[in-house]
């Protein structure tokens, strides 16, 4: 009896020392967005030198920093914070939209196109953007989707793999009886991919719009390259722009800018946490 | 009888609700297939095909064969790139697996506080490339700067730079697909171990790792692919920096992985290299697809062992 108390408080003991030790990581882990956020409060001259200590005294600018990022480089930040909310926005519902309608049709006429088509978006996924970038910006160019509004179009061709893929992958696993049930009462093929489909593709529509989210918001390269630069930036092409075509740069504002940019990602992720850990997951284990 | 009857049914059911979908072509698969062909077919196709060709801009190309090629393979900066590249992917495939299996195989022990822990461990991975780029040149550059050093002053900060910048981001996305896999080792399993007086280790290398294969060759073919597709956090963590100058003029950014490679050749020297350029980057397509490929043999044969 009383060894097997005694293992028991030896396992409660491990673990503690396990848990503790997480801790410490963790906070390890949290400790490279801390130090962006308190440098955003710090004067530019001591960030390269005193990156670890504390904005205080002559180091502290208050919102210094925020009010000089905001209109640093002869293009308002705020735009560019627009730009990436409707490009993400826009292009997110389009994918989510067009590509499940397309998913459904694939899945359920399964036609000789059907499959071709089907094989091209999985063949889409393991192509790596450098080998169309070049290609793709020139479409673009030549065909006027080089704005923030129309560059969704650009994001649904090129992100359309994934999302078919998986969302043909759910509507397989879709008992056809509801479908031919509704067209028995006389739906169309519309009333019933928007009233009886769709309804059950939410799980699959939550995971693609997550993965998709994630993309866009944070995509750099695709458009840097296809967007017109002069007139329209994303947040990830602002930063950059600022670090790259200046010869001092000014530190303390792009800390802000950071810290800025980051805030939303982080109320988006604290506030559907779940959703995104299993979306995550899930695109990872399909794709 | 009463089973072709049956059959019957089925065949005209499906095609009730198989044939009113055909009709709805137009509204249904053309809008995502022809952004699809703007996006992606065209290009790729168009992309292939300049590959053989010398051009400045996509009109005027004049088809030259397997130049291009050969000019890509003779390029010192793209083959000290694959290597570079090679290299940072296995380094970086071997930490962030072994890490984010310890992770895992810690949270899913049951100790308190365990889903805090698994929200802070995944949350850089939403930060994207860039912005994780310069919070980590940030912190790289106010280490050593005690040291009168720089980031972009020597190859090997560079490399380890990324690879911690990496590992970073990282392992909590494979964590959460380890702990996936963990969780859905069966219990009984686990039990009858215990009974017949494994002990936590023999448990672990003989019980878990088996049943955990899978979600192990995801993430090494996961983090593998990332390694080899890396780019924003290349670009903005060192940019390739520093250069070392050759005997023949040429430069080779040291810290240059080849996504950046390919990026630099199309959009940084002469107009002229663009053919070059848009042939290596078919070859980047080639390894990528093949490294997909092997993975899809992997996991198909594992299903076959199951």
């Amino acid at each position: 009896m009383s060894k097997k108390m005694q293992t028991k408080t030896d396992t409660n003991r491990k673990k503690m020392a396990v848990t503790v030790c997480l801790t410490i990581v963790s906070v390890i882990y949290v400790m490279p967005l801390l130090m962006v956020l308190m440098n955003s409060f710090k004067n530019n001259r001591y960030i390269k030198t005193e990156a670890f200590s504390l904005p205080t005294g002559d180091m502290f600018v208050g919102m210094g920093n925020y009010i000089k990022g905001m209109t640093f480089g002869n293009y308002p930040f705020m735009k560019s914070v627009a730009f990436s909310l409707i490009i993400t926005i826009v292009s997110t519902f389009l994918i989510l939209l067009c590509t499940s309608m397309a998913a459904w049709y694939v899945a359920r006429v399964n036609s000789l196109f059907c499959k071709i088509c089907y094989y091209l978006f999985v063949f889409s996924m393991v192509v790596p953007f450098q080998m169309v970038m070049y290609t793709l910006s020139k479409t673009a160019d030549s065909l006027d989707l080089n704005t923030p509004f129309t560059i969704p179009i650009i994001y649904l061709g090129f992100g359309a793999g994934l999302a078919s893929f998986m969302f043909v992958g759910f509507v397989k696993s879709l008992p056809l009886e509801i479908e031919e049930a509704a067209a028995i009462d006389g739906c169309g093929p519309l009333r019933t991919f928007f009233l009886v489909v769709l309804p059950m593709l939410k799980p699959t529509m939550i995971s693609v719009g997550i993965l998709e989210i994630m993309w866009i918001w944070n995509d750099y390269l695709l458009p840097y390259l296809v967007l017109d630069r002069k007139k329209y930036m994303t947040i990830p092409i602002h930063i950059q722009y600022l670090q790259g075509s200046y010869g001092s740069v000014d530190l303390g504002a792009i800390m802000a800018l950071i810290v800025v940019s980051i805030i939303p990602i982080i109320v988006f992720y604290m506030s559907c946490q779940k959703y995104i850990i299993k979306g995550v997951a899930a695109g990872a284990v399909k794709g | 009888m009463k089973e072709n009857n049956k059959l019957d049914v089925k065949v005209t059911n499906s095609s009730m609700v198989t044939r009113p979908i055909r009709r709805c072509f137009p509204i249904f698969l053309l809008p995502t297939f022809a952004a699809f062909f703007i996006g992606f077919i065209y290009p790729f196709l168009k992309g292939i095909y300049l590959s053989f060709c010398k051009f400045v801009t996509t009109s005027n190309a004049t088809f030259i064969g397997f130049d291009n090629y050969i000019k890509a393979f003779n390029d010192a900066s793209f083959r000290h790139a694959f290597g570079y590249t090679a290299l940072y992917a296995v380094v970086s495939l071997v930490l962030i697996n072994l890490i984010a299996f310890l992770l895992a195989y810690l949270l899913t022990q049951g100790l308190k506080g365990t889903n805090i822990f698994r929200t802070v461990f995944f949350m850089p991975n939403l930060i994207g490339g860039i912005v994780l780029g310069y919070i980590w040149s940030m912190i790289f550059n106010g280490i050593l700067s005690r040291y009168n050093t720089s980031i972009l002053l020597e190859t090997k900060y560079g490399f380890w730079g990324l690879v911690v910048l990496m590992c970073w981001q990282q392992i909590g996305y494979m964590m959460i697909i380890y702990i996936a896999g963990l969780q859905s080792v069966p219990g009984d399993l686990m039990e009858a171990a215990v009974i017949d007086g494994a002990s936590r280790w023999q448990t672990l290398i003989h019980v878990t790792l088996p049943n955990v294969m899978p979600s192990i060759t995801i993430c090494m073919f996961l983090s593998l692919t990332n390694g080899f597709k890396l780019f924003d956090q290349n670009l903005a963590l060192t940019g390739g920096q520093p250069f070392k100058f050759m005997a023949d003029g040429t430069q080779i950014r040291t810290t240059e992985m080849l996504a950046l490679n390919i990026y630099n050749t199309f959009y940084g020297q002469a107009a002229s290299a663009k053919g070059v350029a848009q042939a290596k980057a078919v070859l980047f397509f080639i390894l990528v697809a093949a490294i997909s490929l092997i993975q899809l043999k992997a996991t198909k044969s594992k299903e076959v062992q199951q």
